[in-house]
């Protein structure tokens, strides 16, 4: 029988944590000192002070490359910091593996899965198992502390039939055998329907309540304010405040996040010219990838001067769709008006016979996909642009394509040292705002984006999100794949979302909200009201 | 004290440069010590290997003749090479190209004409283009490896000479040796320098050198291959084809390699024998690397395997080496630059305190 370590301790109501613990009673669980971590091209943590207590649900705040993940592999071993200390109850310890982590009591849920798609899940946890086991006790023991923390999960199916949601309990209850006196997690929500979030909560709260501390680390400051008791905030690898997320509300937590004030969006009124951009009709295509998803009759139109956006919990079929859309997945031609370009058939054309057509796309990949990273950002504005003027007689007209790379670079405020810089030594927010900028600056008649602000400080999604906006009201078709549910709700005109490889109909984010989107996520949503398409070309939306 | 490797912020062009010439000095360090090992005088190792070959004019021009199909083929494979199309073909596509192009010398045996020699240039690159072609067409329509398919090749054709000189073309006044007849004075390369045998084919070679920059400097169908080489995905995205790469990867090195067998049986072979290559289209893909792919690098690159040919066979007359030794010194050149290569993404460094500590200390 699993032996549950915090049961007699006494219930700490998990919102009972003060932040002048100055009682001398209560060791805190764990203290960070004055750590520092210096990588070649940057200070990744620069004099991190952090304490939690037992009990405690404290979230790490901070943009994207503020140092909260390097502080959490440092307190689980993963990198080894170059100063400070780090206090386990109340003693200095040295954490040189996540070995050692483990045998103290800390465990860690990451942001990327380490499961074997092809084994059941009781295999998955005894691989990670230190020491001895029995099988058939394991099994027992999954059971049991999956349903003691509302994570019900079947020790016998394979990881590949599971949900992401479900794979992530996998990785959690994982952690929960070890019985684990601090769990760290790692943005555990960008993965996970509203409604699991929900749950997610409940078994937090729950844990926190035995007595474990639990280090939440995110950049959704609604989710902080509802779960943690205390943050600390980051910026730059820096410490920039320790507060109590109730308190002090949204808006503050972003300023010291990000340093100023939150920009607002100007959205304007679409501008709703019904001319079909962008239609799917009844596209259905199976994933080279066994893992992959398949498309399944899928059917939508993105009219010119609206911003569509695609919902879904990824590895739904965004991957397929987008590369249906975008060329890198041509069909055979019998089948070329499954996707239709201004009203032309072209699901059998390469991506650069589409573009043509006016298509451009910024993918989610940027290093590898969207830019050649050991390449200049003048020889990158040429990868989706030469057949602009920028090539002839078969030889690159350098001079117009530094011209447009600097035009990009003055328009999107990329912060780089020049256009002859490579791309891979811009960070991700400006990269991305390159790469957007290269698409938007094409004119495009369709622009299909997707994650358009992922890993992106919250300064560059403004602009960014704003950039799609008026390109919108340029009358441009824009098609957005997110999984990023505010975001959406946000800057679209109309919500589908993508389940399973099937698409659900179209909703104005005035006549839904996150409950009905969340559902819909999960694959539940009306077949009927599914969009038709005419074979003559002519469509209806919902 | 430790010294551990770590990854460099930047790619370091210094290194880029300077690990050829690293993997250079240590080829010729490690030389040295094997000739101490055999108890030969290293100076006079030296001297046989680098010096003796190259120290008069005749000297010089045998390494402009060893040079030429290295430099030539080197610059062909390099543009395939740049998109990851990997042609180990040469060998066998300079094996076609002289078949060709020699077949044309000896069909014209008896006729004297300045359309002969031009004639045997195109059939030559056209055999070397034939033989790529056949790897290229399985790649772009059954996703085979070119790799096996155009290595599997170099038998083939080299039997195929093989045949043709022990059977069909054999000389008929050779006292039944495996050779064809030699070629008439309108079928063989002219001479460029008196007193050597060095001859036209140098310009040929100089000339697709200066061609190969402008194709990979100016060209948008080298940058389109430089794409694809560094990120297919991002060549997928852009819309590149691949299959032309492909093409254009496999052709550019059979032509080159196709014209350089011409040039070696029209110059200074002057007939077809069995072999007509001292497997100058290996070498080449180490000349290729060595060079960095850069068309002017793979010239400096070319001269120097051409000077470990010549080194070879001064070391076999002088000292009595085996013949294996050019392919020793071929082996730990390719070696030594992979190894220094590293150092172009990583660097060494003195491990600092306090990460050293073992054990978890509780």
């Amino acid at each position: 029988m699993f032996r549950r370590r915090f049961s007699a301790g006494p219930r700490l109501p998990t919102q009972a944590i003060k932040l002048t613990q100055s009682d001398s009673s209560t060791i805190p669980r764990l203290e960070l000192r004055d750590i520092r971590k210096v990588y070649p091209a940057v200070v990744a943590n620069d004099g991190v002070n952090l304490t939690a207590y037992p009990g405690d649900i404290h979230a790490i705040v901070g943009e994207n490359g503020a140092g909260k993940s390097t502080l959490m592999k440092i307190v689980y071993g993963v990198t080894k910091p170059d100063a400070g200390e780090i206090r386990w109850e109340g003693e200095r310890v040295r954490i040189n593996r996540p070995a050692d982590a483990r045998k103290i009591g800390i465990g860690m849920v990451f942001q990327h899965f380490s499961l074997f798609e092809t084994l059941t899940v009781a295999q998955n946890i005894a691989l990670g198992m230190e020491g001895p086991y029995r099988p058939d006790e394991l099994s027992e023991r999954i059971e049991s502390v999956s349903e003691h923390y509302g994570l019900p999960l079947d020790p016998r199916r394979l990881v590949h039939s599971l949900s992401v949601g479900e794979r992530q309990r996998v990785e959690i209850v994982r952690c929960l055998l070890q019985e684990p006196k601090l769990l760290i997690m790692d943005e555990p929500t960008s993965v996970l329907t509203p409604q699991a979030v929900t749950k997610l909560f409940d078994t937090l709260r729950r844990l926190a309540g035995e007595g474990c501390s639990i280090l939440y680390i995110s950049h959704k400051l609604e989710e902080i304010q509802e779960l943690c008791g205390v943050a600390t905030v980051m910026r730059r690898g820096k410490v920039t405040g320790v507060v109590d997320p109730k308190k002090e509300g949204a808006a503050g937590l972003a300023r010291m996040m990000i340093g100023r004030e939150l920009p607002a969006y100007e959205h304007g009124e679409p501008v709703s010219v019904r001319e079909e951009r962008l239609v799917l009709d009844r596209l259905s295509m199976t994933s080279d990838d066994p893992f992959g998803t398949d498309l399944k009759d899928i059917s939508f139109t993105v009219y010119g001067g609206e911003i569509v956006g695609i919902a879904g919990i990824s590895g739904n079929g965004q991957q397929e769709l987008l590369k249906a859309i975008s060329g890198e997945a041509p069909l055979p031609a019998s089948r070329a008006s499954a996707v239709r370009i201004d009203g032309k058939p072209a699901a059998h054309f390469d991506a650069d016979t589409r573009r043509d057509l006016g298509l451009t796309f910024v993918p989610e990949e940027r290093l590898g996909r969207g830019v050649v990273p050991p390449m200049s950002l003048d020889e990158n504005a040429l990868l989706t642009t030469y057949r602009k003027g920028m090539v002839r007689y078969g030889l690159i007209d350098r001079l117009r394509v530094r011209e447009f790379a600097e035009q990009c670079v003055q328009d999107f405020d990329v912060r780089c040292a020049g256009t002859h810089a490579a791309a891979k030594s811009l960070s991700g927010g400006n990269l991305q705002k390159f790469i957007v900028g290269r698409e938007m600056n094409q004119k495009p008649e369709v622009l299909v984006v997707s994650q358009p602000t992922w890993g992106v400080d919250v300064g560059a999604a403004s602009a960014i999100r704003q950039a799609l906006i008026d390109l919108r009201n340029e009358r441009a078709a824009v098609l957005v794949v997110s999984e990023e549910l505010d975001e959406l709700f946000e800057i679209c005109d109309r919500i589908v979302v993508i389940a399973q490889g099937r698409i659900s109909p179209a909703r104005k984010p005035s006549e839904t909200d996150m409950e009905e989107i969340g559902l819909w996520m999960s694959g539940m949503f009306p077949e009927s009201e599914t969009v038709k398409v005419s074979t003559s070309g002519t469509s209806h939306v919902a | 004290m430790w010294l551990k490797i770590e990854a460099r912020p930047a790619p370091s062009v210094r290194m880029k440069y300077l690990s050829p010439l690293i993997a250079v000095a240590l080829t010729l360090m490690t030389g040295v010590i094997f000739s101490a090992f055999m108890s030969l005088n290293p100076l006079n190792t030296f001297h046989a290997f680098f010096i003796s070959p190259i120290d008069d004019w005749y000297g010089l021009g045998e390494l402009g003749v060893n040079a030429i199909p290295l430099v030539l083929i080197g610059t062909g494979l390099a543009i395939g090479f740049r998109s990851n199309v990997w042609n180990i073909g040469a060998e066998g596509q300079l094996a076609m190209g002289a078949i060709f192009g020699g077949g044309v010398a000896l069909y014209f045996y008896e006729q004297e004409g300045a359309y002969v020699l031009p004639l045997m240039f195109v059939m030559g690159a056209l055999g070397g283009m034939f033989w790529a072609s056949i790897p290229a067409f399985l790649r772009t329509r059954f996703n085979t490896n070119e790799i096996l398919v155009s290595l599997m090749l170099n038998y083939v054709a080299i039997l195929i000479l093989s045949y043709l000189v022990h059977d069909l073309w054999r000389d008929p006044d050779g006292f039944n040796f495996p050779e064809s007849r030699l070629f008439s004075e309108s079928s063989t390369l002219p001479i460029v320098l008196e007193g050597t045998r060095l001859h036209f084919g140098v310009v040929i070679a100089l000339g697709a050198v200066a061609l190969a920059w402008v194709f990979v400097r100016k060209s948008f169908l080298g940058y389109q291959m430089q794409v694809a080489g560094m990120a297919n995905a991002a060549a997928l995205y852009a819309g590149f084809k691949r299959k032309r790469m492909v093409w254009v990867g496999l052709l550019s090195g059979g032509l080159a390699a196709g014209v350089a067998g011409l040039m070696e049986v029209a110059g200074p072979i002057g007939q077809l024998l069995p072999s007509v290559s001292p497997g100058y289209g290996y070498a080449a893909i180490i000349v290729a690397f060595v060079g960095r792919l850069h068309p002017f690098g793979i010239l400096l690159a070319g001269l120097l395997m051409s000077l470990l040919y010549l080194g070879g066979e001064s070391a076999q007359m002088d000292l009595g080496l085996p013949s294996a030794v050019t392919g020793v010194f071929q082996g730990m050149l390719l070696f030594y630059l992979l190894a220094a290569d590293l150092f172009i993404n990583f660097r060494m460094r003195r491990d600092t305190a306090g990460s050293r500590v073992a054990g978890a200390g509780l």
